[in-house]
């Protein structure tokens, strides 16, 4: 299939200069989506300052990608859907999920909609279509696929955008879901984060071809575009939603950007890659690029960005510390939500471990027995 | 009451579930205009429009993973995989996604979700069409397995399926599509999900069994009354979560116990009923649990009917705990 969207690859010059055609987008727009490009990297720092304190377990670092998800993420609507992977927590919040929630499922604790039951940085929000992720990569490709076919039938007017990285592209999920959706005529749009790396595999030796080509594998438009440059992601992001939205075509959107950070707060990058890659997306910051567009547009004033970030951190801070002093899960949640009733023969494993939790104090009052 | 085949009592429960709720499809590969090859899915394209029941690309593992997506969305698939042999692709999809979905959300997402697909043997169809593999699936915790042995359960169990608000593995014995009939109501009912089924009483053997071995166990069992043995023939119907109560109070009522299933034996479904009798009643039992089974080995061939329990064989098992 020939593509035949116009989309720009690049609409912002790693200086920060306009090189493609404005967008035109509006003043308070292009501020919202610096705030919002800017609590992603606050998060991120304070989520990983969390972590080296040791008072939460886990950080899949978003440092490097606060255009990729937030100029994708922006194009979609309240009723679109945002299928995740390791790292569009901060889209999620951008698109309404509550910073508390956020946080403390970071913790796990008993405030977290997940109750505490998967490992840290995989948040979820019903509320704005955000689901709930696992771990294992490219399985929720078919998902997106799966619940843009029931949006078609019901004629919803969503869209769902299914988020996963360059590593996805080779699993399972990645090829059945492009594939169904390409057949059913799904109004979905895969975002391929191209963030460089699939923890320590390099991206190029994901394939012997390139990922913007899979497009036309299975019949559906696909473009590349610089994930640094926030405008240009927009851009395209907005073209391929309305498209699938008006048409249910779905396409795909390969967003180049480039990792930062290791893998994860459990991750030394410095045993694959080298620092002068690192150095060279350094001076491709994202965030340095938009700062620096605004300015010269007078959108954005001197200082204005680290007042921004003091504010952003200072909220996140408030919110950890709130979070920290929550009260853990009751010992009864270990057998909740297996089912949508708690069977008899899980009832009665719990009943007997409470038998043993009371002998040995680990039993808290809310920990009761069930009824047999 | 209409008498139907457990294959026609499937297609009437597909099509009676249809009926009453527009959130339910049907696909998987060849059910629409083909009507599935065993022709399960028959007609429903016709009376349902391709919207809601539909052919799909040949993945199993797209075919459940989109149908998790589809159930998180509000709607109530019902997937087909040709083959329960050919189910593993989607392996992950069952057991990382669907299973797992309501625990790891806390119950904010869920998966009412039914995977029909035939198992076993008895068709002459070698390693990849004979397999049961229940007890791959019953080690997954948030997964109900299902598996029927007659026309009525067919039918009451896969609407109770369809109606459940979790993901259900739902058997059938191929082997049964078209060799029993049974009386069937022609309205909406349901069998509740979890309750074992009493085939025929009997106070000196009990045994255990599900699916295709239901009528080989009774036929067993038959031949064994006709030597004076009393034999209690339960068919579980619901693996998981598994009527507990029921199987300990069939097993205490004769002190000897048979479990019967044509899946190899090594950690199959039948280690699982001995050992929760051995935990919870075994000072009731007259005689050792004994297992009747499919070798541990693939399924094979030109012999299937050696690796699948028969009646003989059964029988054997019946008198060597009765005579103990």
């Amino acid at each position: 299939m020939t593509a035949t969207l116009s989309i720009t690859r690049q609409i912002l010059d790693p200086a920060g200069k306009l090189c493609g055609t404005d967008p035109e987008l509006s003043p308070e727009f292009l501020k919202e989506l610096f705030v919002h490009m800017l609590r992603v990297r606050a998060v991120d720092e304070r989520m990983l300052k969390l972590q080296r304190a040791g008072r939460i377990g886990f950080v899949g670092s978003m440092f490097g990608l606060e255009a990729a998800m937030i100029g994708s993420a922006a194009a979609l609507e309240p009723q679109d859907w945002l299928w995740s992977g390791l790292r569009e927590g901060g889209a999620a919040l951008m698109r309404g999920l509550p910073l508390s929630e956020y946080i403390a499922q970071m913790y796990g604790n008993g405030s977290d909609t997940a109750k505490g039951r998967q490992m840290c940085n995989h948040q979820q929000h019903v509320g704005t279509h955000y689901p709930s992720w696992s771990s294992v990569i490219g399985t929720q490709i078919p998902h997106g696929v799966g619940a843009a076919y029931a949006s078609k039938l019901r004629n919803e007017n969503a869209v769902h955008a299914i988020y996963f990285g360059d590593g996805a592209t080779s699993s399972n999920g990645f090829h059945s879901g492009m594939n169904f959706a390409g057949v059913w005529n799904a109004p979905a749009v895969f975002m391929c984060v191209d963030n460089g790396w699939a923890i320590s595999v390099p991206s190029g030796h994901q394939t012997a071809g390139t990922y913007v080509s899979r497009g036309d594998a299975y019949g559906m438009e696909a473009h590349e575009v610089d994930g640094n440059d926030v405008l240009a992601t927009f851009e395209a992001a907005r073209l391929l939603v309305e498209r699938a939205r008006t048409e249910n075509k779905p396409a795909l959107l390969v967003i180049k950007t480039y990792r930062m950070a290791g893998h994860s707060s459990s991750d030394d990058p410095t045993r694959y890659r080298d620092q002068a890659e690192v150095d060279r997306w350094a001076a491709q910051d994202p965030l340095d690029r938009f700062e620096t567009y605004l300015s010269s547009a007078g959108l954005l004033e001197q200082g204005g960005r680290e007042r921004i970030y003091s504010e952003l951190i200072a909220e996140i801070d408030d919110e950890s510390n709130r979070q920290e002093r929550a009260p853990k899960m009751p010992l009864r949640s270990l057998v909740d939500d297996v089912y949508a009733d708690v069977p008899l023969h899980l009832r009665r494993q719990y009943n007997r471990f409470l038998e043993v939790s009371k002998r040995l104090g680990d039993a808290q009052p809310g920990d009761g027995a069930f009824p047999l | 009451m209409v008498t139907l085949t457990l294959l026609q009592a499937l297609t009437d429960g597909m099509k009676t579930a249809m009926r009453k709720d527009e959130s339910v499809l049907v696909f998987g590969e060849d059910v629409g205009k083909r009507g599935g090859v065993f022709l399960t899915t028959e007609g429903l394209q016709e009376e349902f429009s391709k919207q809601r029941c539909f052919d799909t690309p040949l993945s199993e593992d797209g075919i459940v993973g989109a149908a998790i997506g589809m159930a998180m969305n509000g709607m109530r698939p019902v997937a087909e995989i040709q083959f329960q042999d050919f189910i593993f692709p989607a392996f992950d999809q069952i057991v990382s996604e669907a299973a797992k979905l309501r625990y790891r959300s806390g119950g904010q997402y869920t998966c009412p979700l039914v995977i029909r697909t035939p198992y076993g043997g008895g068709i002459r169809g070698g390693l990849y069409h004979s397999q049961s593999g229940e007890a791959y699936f019953c080690h997954t915790p948030g997964l109900k397995v299902v598996i029927p042995s007659t026309p009525h359960d067919a039918k009451g169990l896969l609407i109770a399926a369809i109606e459940d608000p979790d993901p259900v593995l739902f058997l059938e014995p191929k082997a049964l599509y078209r060799s029993v009939k049974g009386e069937v109501p022609e309205e909406h009912y349901t069998v509740d999900l979890s309750t074992l089924r009493e085939v025929q009483s009997g106070s000196d053997v009990t045994v255990f069994c599900y699916g295709a071995m239901v009528p080989i166990v009774t036929k067993a069992a038959n031949r064994a009354e006709e030597n004076g043995i009393k034999t209690c023939v339960v068919d579980l119907r619901t693996l998981l979560p598994l009527d507990e109560e029921g199987v300990l109070e069939f097993a205490k009522k004769t002190g000897r116990v048979v479990v019967v299933h044509e899946a190899p034996r090594f950690c199959g479904f039948g280690a699982e009923i001995s050992a929760l009798i051995a935990e919870n009643a075994i000072e009731y039992m007259e005689a050792p649990i004994a297992r009747v089974t499919g070798f541990d080995t693939p399924f094979p061939n030109t012999l299937e009917h050696h690796y699948m329990p028969d009646d003989r064989r059964v029988l054997d098992a019946i008198e060597h705990v009765f005579n103990y």
